[in-house]
């Protein structure tokens, strides 16, 4: 869907992106992520044409991005905002109708979502009448409204309660559902491995990593395993196929242990050490968590 | 192109509908109604304060005594007592006032004229009037000159000498030339002002608000920035519509239920049907536009510079500069002379025309001097059109930045 190909933007002074490329394909939930400042933003304002890269090209639907996709994307900014002055039915299909909606269509569409977010009450509302919460949740509906194919959200739970961050991760997930192709930064880690099917992460404008987040993950696998058991604790003699990495005394008589395999060996052989010494109550593999491997990888670079 | 007509639109409406462009649509006129309402009382008053003045004629020569002709509150009365005689009844009437013609009245103030207080203005150029005429036909018939030829010969040559007769009739309508010009100056120069403003604080609004970056996902930044130019354009033509209307209601109104047909107020209007209204309308609409649009434009690109309305000071001083000073010159000295060099540079350049032509439109201006003006207008505004538009696509999404001059320069050449 969307094929981002060595894209360099520069400003005066330093470099926003470097050589980045991507690929997003149809239907995919995509997470952009990066800590601040890495050139999330300028890459998403590349992709709704806001502005150009120095160099580099965009593909949306193998066509080369032109002034016609706009009206395929819905754009939801970080800094959020509307007319403060203006009211918010009118507002909402002035910005719907700007996406090439007709007023018509606008106004049906927008009932059904108000109705759907309970938001009927609102329509004669200004803006500033209303809370930083529900400012936000009128934005959202004004960004999807036009239907788009690709949704791109920048930072999209921030600002919201739990309650209403949990109502808009439920709407994304429905409009992926429908087919819509989802593009978001953020830096919230556990909404990305809730929701993303796939990542880039973005640090100081390069692209250091990027794929699914299963892959990813699978990938930083390095075979460490907790281990809970009930029983006398066992003592360990150095033979055991692992290597102890943290041990931690629960009550009563239950234990827990992080390990580390030892090289060629897989967790059965882990069982099988233990299985004759205590009562095993869980064994699980510990797969870093995407929130580790950021950490991890923009520690590395930097 | 539809995304414009959108942009205009709401830029239009949410303008429109808000209370003080209403109130200021019914304000202006009612203020405009109340100035012609003290205006023509004040006028039939002095009408009817002004006393019929009595002038004795005190004629040594004997060559004007009878000749002079009476007018309404003027009488002039011949008599052969001395001044001296006359003072107890100067001294008790003011109305009243000798005139004494010496024998040797063609010396240079030798005709004096006696008063209790000062003579006005126009009572002693009435006397000088009637004198000079009697004279010179006194002179003429001394000479012999045959009047009935003189005046075939002066319908002869009346085709030639029109401008000096029409600029005798012209006496009142100078005035009015005078009153229209400064008008038309102040109102284009307040109208540049007051919708630059507004097309600035729109961009501040849309840029503080932060909706900026959800517009111009959807449009491009010059389609808003042209949208916000042209909505608070027409605003400001609808104002300029509904005024003319209201005020041409409204003195309609004055005229007929105040004024006598000889009223103050009469007269100013009889003496502003001198003026070209068609062609005035056309030239202040075409300044008003054209000024707009040059000024406008670069209004926006202040307000995309700066993230707060206070910190337009340092750009807009610049900006307004030309103005202002064009603005100051008009309305003291450029309309006693609106053909000096001056007058004709500042209506050349295109930051000072629009107020400065609009000051000598009245008197008229030669066409080759409106052609250049007019097109430097277009040319300049297309100009100044696009710099502010280069920069404006920059600092709208310039947070935080405080904008140099420098930093303007920079944004110009960035690429897109």
């Amino acid at each position: 869907m969307l094929s981002i190909r060595n894209i360099v933007k520069q400003y005066a002074g330093h470099t926003a992106l470097s050589d980045v490329s991507l690929e997003v394909k149809s239907g995919q939930i995509f997470g952009l992520l990066g800590p601040n400042g890495a050139g999330k933003t300028s890459l998403i304002r590349i992709i709704t044409q806001i502005t150009a890269p120095d160099s580099g090209e965009v593909y949306f639907n193998g066509e080369k991005l032109n002034q016609s996709h706009i009206e395929c994307m819905g754009y939801l900014p970080e800094e959020r905002g509307l007319y403060k002055k203006m009211e918010i039915g009118e507002q909402m299909i002035y910005l719907a109708r700007l996406k090439g909606l007709s007023r018509d269509e606008a106004t049906k569409r927008l009932k059904i979502w108000f109705a759907k977010l309970g938001m009927e009450t609102w329509w004669k509302m200004k803006i500033e009448e209303l809370s930083k919460g529900m400012q936000q949740k009128a934005q959202f509906v004004a960004t999807v409204l036009h239907e788009p194919d690709l949704i791109i959200l920048d930072e999209p739970f921030s600002g919201f309660d739990p309650v209403n961050a949990e109502i808009i991760k439920d709407e994304i997930l429905e409009l992926n559902k429908k087919g819509a192709t989802i593009l978001f930064s953020t830096h919230r880690m556990e909404s990305v491995e809730e929701l993303c099917h796939s990542i880039a992460l973005i640090n100081k404008s390069h692209k250091i990593l990027d794929g699914s987040v299963k892959g990813i993950r699978n990938s930083y696998r390095n075979g460490t395993y907790l281990v809970e058991y009930s029983g006398a604790r066992i003592a360990f003699d150095g033979k055991q196929p692992f290597e102890l990495v943290e041990e931690t005394g629960g009550d009563d008589d239950t234990h827990t242990l992080k390990i580390k395999l030892a090289a060629a060996n897989s967790s059965n052989d882990v069982l099988q050490y233990l299985i004759p010494r205590a009562r095993i109550n869980m064994l699980q593999e510990l797969v870093p968590s995407m929130n580790e491997i950021f950490i991890e990888n923009v520690n590395k670079i930097a | 192109m539809d995304k414009v007509l959108l942009i205009i639109q709401r830029e239009y409406i949410t303008r429109v509908r808000k209370k003080a462009f209403i109130i200021m649509i019914f304000v202006v006129p009612l203020l405009i109604l109340a100035m012609g309402t003290v205006i023509t009382l004040v006028a039939k008053d002095s009408d009817n304060l002004s006393d019929p003045l009595v002038v004795k004629v005190i004629d040594k020569t004997g060559q004007f005594g009878e000749k002079f002709k009476n007018q309404k509150n003027l009488t002039f009365e011949t008599t052969t007592q001395s001044v001296d005689d006359l003072k107890p009844a100067l001294n008790k009437d003011e109305n009243l006032s000798a005139l004494v013609i010496p024998t040797d009245y063609t010396k240079k103030d030798s005709v004096k004229i006696y008063s209790q207080k000062k003579p006005g203005i126009t009572l002693t150029s009435k006397i000088e009037e009637e004198m000079n005429a009697i004279a010179i036909n006194n002179g003429m018939l001394k000479n012999h000159i045959d009047t009935a030829l003189l005046h075939s010969i002066k319908s002869d040559i009346s085709l030639n000498p029109m401008e000096i007769t029409s600029s005798g009739t012209n006496k009142t309508s100078q005035g009015a030339d005078i009153a229209v010009g400064i008008a038309c100056a102040i109102l284009i120069y307040l109208c540049l002002f007051i919708y630059g403003a507004q097309v600035m604080r729109g961009v501040i609004e849309e840029k503080t608000s932060r909706i900026i970056e959800v517009v111009i996902s959807s449009v491009k930044p010059f389609q808003l920035m042209l949208g916000k130019i042209i909505g608070v354009g027409l605003v400001g033509l609808t104002q300029f519509a509904a005024w003319i209307v209201l005020s041409i209601v409204s003195t309609k109104i004055v005229g007929h239920a105040l004024s006598s047909p000889q009223g103050g107020m009469m007269q100013a209007l009889t003496a502003l049907q001198t003026i070209h209204f068609g062609s005035l309308l056309f030239y202040f609409l075409f300044y008003f536009l054209t000024g707009y649009l040059l000024y406008s434009a670069l209004f926006a690109a202040v307000g995309s510079a700066v993230d707060s309305e206070t910190e337009t000071q340092q750009f807009m001083f610049p900006v307004t500069l030309p103005l202002l000073f064009t603005y100051i010159l008009s309305v003291t000295i450029l309309f006693r002379a609106p053909d000096s060099p001056l007058a004709v540079w500042l209506s050349m350049i295109p930051f000072t025309a629009p107020v400065a032509m609009m000051v000598r439109i009245p008197f008229g201006v030669p066409g080759w001097q409106l052609a250049i003006s007019m097109s430097l207008m277009v040319v300049t505004f297309i100009f100044t059109t696009y710099v502010a538009a280069r920069i404006y696509r920059v600092g709208i999404l310039m947070y935080g930045k405080k904008a140099s001059y420098k930093e303007l320069v920079k944004w110009f050449f960035y690429k897109e």
